[in-house]
């Protein structure tokens, strides 16, 4: 009994002094970090195959339901799928938009509008020390829906790692020691306050097997913020590429070794031999470096280059091209388009996609599971499919209707002028002195300036329009922007919703404002992703043209027309706008070809006709 | 009765709880403190690591590891290993410089090496400044694993803690590691390609050890994540650095005995040297030779000879030619996994 009492005398006391021992900032910190994680796994997503065989992670990161994870993931997942979360509940999910280079995917979950979703932080402030943390379905070990949570640091930053096969590249990623394994694919990295800061996809394994070795990586969420208007836009999205080649000079600057002659850097002057100082506001030190700023960005961006030439420096936006033409993407991703059949041969069915091997440095294929129907995938249920439009080049083109008809909407109703299908007489002041006056109908585009008058006709061939000389065929765009006021993108013919680019002119880039602006070494990326203008992009009359509409008024804000690949777009920017006659009207109208600008008038009469006259 | 309960011994344990209690309070404030600091302790140790480029790069054969500088004048540690086994060794620094290194020794029992490269005011782990840390520590590994750091790119930095402080018993493929002394375990995955050589601190930056090669656990067949103390490895740098294992510039005629020391008046037989660094194996040993009386056997391969390194057939027959025939040849052999070292006399001669 004496001993019994001794006994628990001493536990009592020690007890006592291992709570005594633990200082409160020590616990505090203990709960602050159960608190930010039990916050954060709250967004992760489980996601399964509908059929049951294979999938991954991924997270939610906006409040109805659009999620992200890995392309290698919902590959392997289909257009349809099961995502369970942190509450217990499986949610229906449908295919949004696919990067397949840089190996990202956006699904929606259906079901809710307050989804619980993840902030999003900004990884170029990451630090190589910090604490992170993967959240995610490692060996679909989430049976029951609830995430796994491996803690770690941030073991680098900046990281370019190889492509692997066809199509995969991971640019300046985060590095993690946070356990990442098959399975944890596409799920979040979070930073020690719960901010999303990446998306795990891939990891070093080689000798070791498939399990984590200590080093994984996560596509940075700034990258991810480029992109995801165009995943939104229910795209399958494409990486740029320069158009040159760089390397290393032996005194260990970084030159252009191989350039097209075609490419719009080209064009902007940057020549065989030159080095590359900066590009996108970051030094460029070493070809990695390179890579990793050219990887996150999407083709069609405009991101300022320093480049030095025989000593001296010179600033330029650079117009990036797509790494893939679009139909060499597409074909990658969703096979060859099939053949027409032959009438008289009998009916052959066509053989299976051979299934690419996996690499040996990505991680995931997925871990597989059982299948409950071997080989069959369930029908896809009535509610996905009602978010689901099938159609070659998209990944679920229903998304680009949705929004190219937001962006619409928004800009209509600001001035509609569909019913303003007359003839249109603009007058005004041109910025280098005299009066300018534009008459643009169905039929025709005309300019009458101090040094003449000029008129084209515009049918189906806009491309032959160049006139005026110089302006890379103003006229035509013109009479583009004026069709889309009047006819809108519906009938516009073969007008999608592109995705957001940022609005800059190369006139802001030389003037070095950008520069400051999208500047340090903070790239473009993220830190002005609010500012990213919706653009729609189709086809008429043989050219390409690309409208882009203001962030925060909706406001048509450029429009860009392409009569040729080879050549400078014709560039319109709209500004000043105002309202006139119960419509916002713009009041300055700038054309722009290639370096420089070709006009500027400031309009002072502005007069509509209603249609039906022609 | 010792074991009797009084309230005199519940006060001392009281006492000594008491004062455990405090320490530990003081430990965990310090734990805490350190956590916040991560950035910086990285920061100051970056600077510190080497990326290391050799030979290699073929057959699952990385030609890279990594390395710390231990001198501001550019002495590196690293691992001995095949990457070094080349004349062109080529050192990254963090901000990208490239310098090529010397190998000034290697000591194949502790496996390591130092280098030495051509440069003034560099950030270093001073070695006397190098702790040693008990199970439970919180450590940093610093690494060019998967040589994924290039150019002027960070080394990868891993954390974990010590998991134990033991001897190790690990072995590299079939054969046992030749260093068996104590090593920290750690449960940070630091068995990676290219991370030997690498730095251990704790986490404010303080040297602890260096990382160890790829090798697996003799018991459980499983991959091994540990490092060397720095104090089992600070006498052989010293000699190393103070030029005991400096090979000698090999063309001063001056310094050569009149008759120096050969292979044939040891009885021994190398292997044909038909490569540029053919290794010097053992093909023959003469019966009734020093060589056979020190029970030297054929596939021995000679590492050292009177503690110089000799790389190949070329570097042996150069270093005995500064021997003279009179003296005795201390000589360290590698066979099978053991090491084995033996004193050689020439035959007096008649």
């Amino acid at each position: 009994m004496r001993y019994a009492c001794a006994a628990m005398l001493i536990l009592a006391i020690f007890a006592t002094a291992a709570r005594a021992e633990v200082d409160e900032s020590v616990l505090r910190a203990e709960a602050d970090r159960m608190a930010v994680i039990d916050r954060a796994q709250q967004a992760a997503v489980a996601i399964f195959a509908a059929d049951g065989q294979g999938g991954g992670s991924g997270v939610v990161i906006s409040p109805d339901g659009y999620a992200l994870s890995n392309f290698h993931v919902t590959k392997g997942s289909g257009d349809a799928m099961k995502c369970g979360m942190a509450d217990g509940r499986l949610y229906d999910a449908v295919i949004v938009g696919i990067d397949p280079v840089g190996d990202v995917a956006l699904v929606k979950l259906l079901g809710r509008d307050d989804f619980p979703h993840a902030e999003m932080g900004d990884s170029d402030q990451v630090q190589v020390g910090d604490p992170a943390f993967a959240v995610g379905n490692p060996f679909l070990l989430a049976t029951d829906f609830t995430p796994s949570v491996s803690y770690g640091i941030i073991s680098g930053v900046h990281r370019y790692q190889y492509p692997a096969g066809t199509l995969l590249e991971y640019t300046d990623c985060l590095q993690t020691d946070a356990s990442i394994n098959p399975g944890n694919s596409g799920g979040p990295l979070f930073d020690g306050q719960g901010r999303l800061i990446g998306i795990n996809g891939r990891g070093s394994f080689e000798k070791r097997g498939r399990v984590n070795v200590g080093v994984g990586y996560a596509i940075s969420i700034n990258q991810i913020k480029n992109f995801l208007g165009h995943l939104k836009a229910g795209r399958i999205v494409d990486h740029a590429t320069l158009g040159a080649r760089i390397a290393t000079r032996p005194d260990g600057t970084v030159a252009v070794t191989d350039i097209l002659d075609d490419s719009d850097a080209f064009r902007r002057g940057l020549r065989y031999g030159d080095e590359i100082v900066r590009f996108a506001g970051r030094s460029i030190r070493t070809v990695n470096t390179f890579k990793n700023v050219l990887g996150i960005f999407p083709k069609d961006w405009r991101i300022p280059l320093t480049y030095r030439h025989e000593g001296k420096t010179y600033d330029i936006a650079v117009r990036l091209e797509g790494l893939h033409s679009p139909e060499e993407l597409v074909a990658k991703v969703q096979g060859r388009p099939p053949a027409p059949e032959m009438p008289d041969k009998p009916k052959q069915e066509r053989p299976k996609q051979p299934k690419e091997v996996p690499e040996k440095d990505q991680p995931d294929d997925q871990p597989k599971r059982g299948p409950m129907h071997p080989g069959q995938a369930p029908p896809m249920p009535d509610n996905v499919k009602a978010l689901f439009e099938a159609r070659r080049g998209f990944a679920n083109y229903y998304f680009n209707k949705i929004e190219r008809a937001r962006t619409w909407n928004r800009c209509v109703a600001r001035g509609d002028f569909h019913e303003s299908s007359g003839e249109w007489t603009l007058r005004g002041e041109l910025a280098a002195g005299g009066e300018a006056q534009f008459r643009l109908s169905n039929s025709i585009a005309a300019i009458t300036m101090p040094g003449g008058h000029l008129e084209a006709h515009i049918g189906d061939n806009l491309a032959s329009v160049t006139d005026p000389p110089g302006s890379g065929g103003m006229l035509a765009a013109l009479s583009l922007w004026r069709r889309l006021l009047v006819v809108g993108p519906d009938r516009f013919g073969n007008l999608e919703y592109l995705g957001t680019v940022p609005l800059v002119t190369s006139q802001d880039i030389v003037d070095r404002r950008a520069i400051m602006l999208l500047g340090h070494d903070r790239a473009l990326a993220g830190a002005h992703a609010s500012e990213l203008c919706d653009a729609m992009s189709g086809t008429y009359g043989g050219v390409e043209c690309r409208f882009i509409f203001d962030s925060k008024t909706g406001n048509l804000a450029a429009l860009e027309m392409f009569r040729s690949p080879d050549d400078d777009p014709c560039e319109l920017y709209f500004s000043d706008y105002a309202e006139i006659e119960g419509r916002v009207f713009p009041r300055q109208i700038e054309c722009r070809y290639g370096d420089a600008s070709y006009l500027t008038v400031k309009l002072s009469a502005i007069k509509l006709d209603k249609g039906g006259s022609e | 009765m010792p074991d009797r309960f009084t309230p005199a011994s519940s006060r001392r344990v009281v006492r000594s709880l008491l004062t455990a209690s405090l320490l530990l309070l003081f430990v965990s404030l310090a734990g805490a403190a350190q956590a916040v600091g991560l950035r910086d302790t990285v920061a100051q140790a970056e600077p510190k690591i080497a990326k290391i480029y050799g030979a290699g790069g073929f057959q699952g054969l990385e030609a890279y590891q990594s390395g710390l500088l231990i001198s501001a004048e550019g002495h590196i540690l690293t691992v001995w290993s095949y990457v070094l086994d080349t004349d062109e060794i080529s050192v990254t620094l963090f901000d990208g410089r490239r310098f090529k290194a010397q190998l000034l020794g290697a000591d194949p029992r502790l496996e390591l090496a130092v280098l030495k490269i051509d440069a003034t005011g560099l950030s270093y782990f001073e070695l006397a400044a190098a702790v040693s840390a008990e199970p439970g520590t919180r450590v940093l590994a610093f690494s060019n694993l998967f040589g994924i750091a290039t150019g002027d790119e960070q080394a990868s930095v891993l954390h974990g803690i010590v998991a134990s402080k033991t001897r190790l018993e690990a072995r590299r493929g079939v054969f046992e590691t030749p260093y068996k002394g104590p090593v920290y375990v750690v449960d940070a995955m630091t068995n990676n390609p290219g991370a030997a050589g690498g730095a251990l601190t704790d986490f404010d930056g303080r040297l602890l050890g260096m990382l160890g090669k790829e090798l697996r656990n003799t018991l459980s067949n499983t991959w091994l994540n540990y490092a060397i103390p720095v104090d089992q490895m600070t006498t052989t740098i010293d000699q190393i650095r103070a030029g005991n294992f400096v090979r000698k510039p090999t063309d001063e005629p001056s310094q050569k005995p009149e008759k120096a020391l050969t292979l044939e008046l040891l009885g021994l037989v190398l292997v044909p040297d038909v490569l540029e660094r053919t290794p010097p194996f053992v093909d023959a040993v003469r019966p009734g030779s020093p060589a056979a009386n020190a029970d030297l056997r054929p596939d021995d391969l000679l590492l050292f000879v009177n503690d110089r390194l000799v790389q190949s057939c070329k570097a042996l027959a150069n270093e005995l030619s500064f021997v003279d025939r009179i003296d005795t040849l201390k000589v360290t052999v590698i066979r099978g996994q053991d090491l084995i070292e033996v004193k050689l006399s020439a035959p007096v001669e008649p």
